[in-house]
């Protein structure tokens, strides 16, 4: 038996609070489950910020990459197998592909991207491909094994249908976090029947296709993720966090830059200053450091740096107020001018926030429209798009809802001191 | 504040007009690679590089009155076509004078195809490989537009038009 199609003696089972048990039988996936890499992403939130809203978001990405294989794992293993349309060979690859899929995320994701203009999916690929034990376990199925892999998450795969499994608007990445973050923030949004969205799966040539019998539960699947997306991840409150994380990042960055003398030299953020990131500077970081980071910015000297690194830790967030940038772009610039008059810096102080989603979108040719529509597979076998078919689809495809939030520290502009008159009289402009 | 919106403003103004969401698309990332400072994170998806990001910025800026999108009705599909109100240029004087470089840059881009972008954005994509591999990504990405060799020399050459004149 090659190392590809070696079983354990045993099944290894992991219990999971969202599909109960998580099933490996493959020595691949068991050994590429214990390299350094992938148990990394224990230390790496899902949801971020978000426990500072939903105190039980605290589940990691290595639980989520868990979920996601084994949702695949059922696809593959009780739906797909057997079936003509279905290369077996492809088993071993969408498996791995799924477990690894988030293996490049940083501690804090997108604040942390946005603030080094790093990309995760670049690091993922780097990962695997890169002299890593990861690596050392892919390769050992075949040489050209990790790049296989490498090419399914970064969607460049050959066959789109083993993409589609882990990347389109119906996808194992998407049922794992809607129904896993919705667990651990304890919302009630975020069900739906993934037992009979996995049941009338049925794969087609470079695709995954519904059965007509299920559309009732992907409109459920739908309005699930429409619901989380405006209740948990764009949580205002979280934003707040996520903008505060941002800025602290950013003004530490700023500092460094103008040789700014630090009381505990930020040695696991040098190369990220210095933009010279070696891929074991990247791994050595995860969100337990940056935390600690925080609380010793705490007593830095800077005031912006300690006020900021205060705020998040001690949970002090800005407050907000929503705006229309097409309306108020005027009053933005008057607000910024009145911050720097009263001595507060607006980088750092005046935050603008976007939040937007697009719950469903169908295609539209020789246009650019990046989704996938979902397709179903009626009883004649015809492929029809999901919205011709659903009218609660139908009313929210291609809809992108947008909202707007100015972030500010309500708290400073209330103290009493110099400038109290400016101050007071910005917050009036805020509050309109 | 709205640095990147109006970074994007500038650029459609210094093209006068851009046809097409996909070209503008394959515009501002090929801009990207050439180390012009946007920000905007793309991901491979079906025409190539894309980003959700870009999206919303210009449908916020049409939002704001910054730009006009139009559309024309192709008979099997419409296209957008972009450019800038007064109010955005107005708008657009925020970032100060652009790269020397930037209006040469979209020039060049903006006379040739969308067609024609994506290829050179999914060539782009891939310049980690060596040049056959590169082919090899785009024939297996891209198999249904069937690229021609002399679409590929194009390609390729332009790249390296481009590489003289980009941010070194």
């Amino acid at each position: 038996m090659s190392y590809a199609t070696a079983k354990l003696e045993e099944e290894k089972v992991f219990k999971d609070p969202v599909h109960r048990y998580i099933h490996v039988r493959d020595q691949v996936i068991w050994d590429l489950i214990g390299t350094r890499e992938f148990q990394r992403l224990r230390r790496i939130k899902q949801l971020g910020t978000t426990y500072l809203v939903f105190h039980g978001a605290e589940h990691s990405r290595f639980n989520h990459s868990l979920g996601v294989y084994e949702i695949v794992r059922r696809m593959v293993d009780d739906v797909f197998k057997g079936r003509p349309e279905w290369d077996e060979s492809e088993r071993l690859v969408v498996l791995c592909a799924a477990l690894l899929h988030d293996l490049g995320h940083g501690p804090f994701s997108h604040a942390f991207e946005h603030v080094f203009d790093l990309d995760h999916e670049e690091f993922t690929r780097h990962i695997i491909m890169g002299d890593t034990e990861v690596n050392q376990v892919l390769s050992r199925v075949a040489a050209n094994f990790p790049l296989k892999v490498s090419n399914v998450i970064a969607k460049t795969y050959e066959n789109k249908q083993v993409v589609s499994m882990i990347s389109s608007q119906i996808d194992a990445d998407r049922m794992d976090y809607l129904q896993r973050d919705a667990y651990y923030t304890g919302v009630s949004y975020g069900h739906f029947d993934m037992e009979r969205i996995l049941r009338v799966m049925r794969p087609r040539e470079d695709q995954v296709v519904i059965k007509s019998s299920g559309m009732h539960a992907v409109e459920d699947y739908i309005m699930s993720r429409y619901q989380m997306y405006w209740q948990v991840y764009f949580h205002p409150v979280s934003r707040s966090a996520e903008v505060i994380l941002t800025k602290i990042l950013h003004r530490a960055k700023a500092l460094s830059e103008t040789g700014y003398k630090f009381l505990h030299e930020p040695t696991h953020f040098q190369a990220f200053f210095d933009k010279n990131i070696e891929l074991e500077d990247y791994l050595a970081l995860d969100e337990s450091i940056l935390l600690t980071y925080f609380q010793l910015w705490m007593r830095e000297a800077d005031p912006i740096l300690s006020d900021l690194s205060r705020r998040f830790v001690n949970r002090k967030l800005f407050n907000y107020v929503e705006i229309d940038p097409a309306k108020d772009y005027q009053k933005l610039r008057e607000l910024e001018n009145l911050f720097r008059k009263a001595g507060i810096d607006p980088q750092y102080y005046l935050v603008l926030d976007s939040s937007s989603d697009l719950p469903y979108d169908f295609y539209r040719p020789g246009e650019e429209e990046e989704r996938l529509p979902i397709h179903l597979l009626m009883p004649n076998d015809e492929i029809r798009e999901l919205s011709r078919s659903s009218d609660i689809v139908d009313s929210i495809s291609g809809k992108r809802r947008t909202d707007h939030k100015l972030y500010f520290p309500e708290d400073i502009l209330l103290e009493n001191g110099k400038k109290k008159t400016l101050r007071k009289q910005i917050l009036e402009i805020l509050k309109g | 504040m709205l640095e990147e919106h109006a970074k994007v403003v500038q650029f459609v103004s210094l093209a006068g007009q851009v046809t097409g969401r996909k070209k503008l698309q394959k515009m501002v990332y090929i801009a990207k690679k050439m180390r012009f400072p946007f920000q905007e994170k793309y991901q491979f998806h079906i025409y190539g590089p894309y980003s959700e990001e870009l999206t919303l910025r210009v449908e916020e800026l049409c939002n704001m009155g910054f730009l006009t999108e139009e559309k024309e009705d192709k008979g099997s599909y419409v296209q957008y076509r972009y450019a800038v109100t007064a109010e955005g240029t107005s708008f657009s004087t925020m970032l100060g004078k652009q790269h020397d470089k930037l209006p040469e840059v979209i020039n060049m881009m903006n006379d040739r195809s969308a067609r024609f972008l994506e290829l050179v954005s999914t060539l782009l994509y891939f310049d980690e490989l060596t040049k056959e591999e590169q082919i090899e990504k785009v024939h297996v990405v891209k198999g249904k537009l069937n690229f021609t060799e002399d679409e590929l020399t194009d390609a390729f050459e332009f790249i390296a038009q481009l590489a003289t004149v980009s941010i070194q």
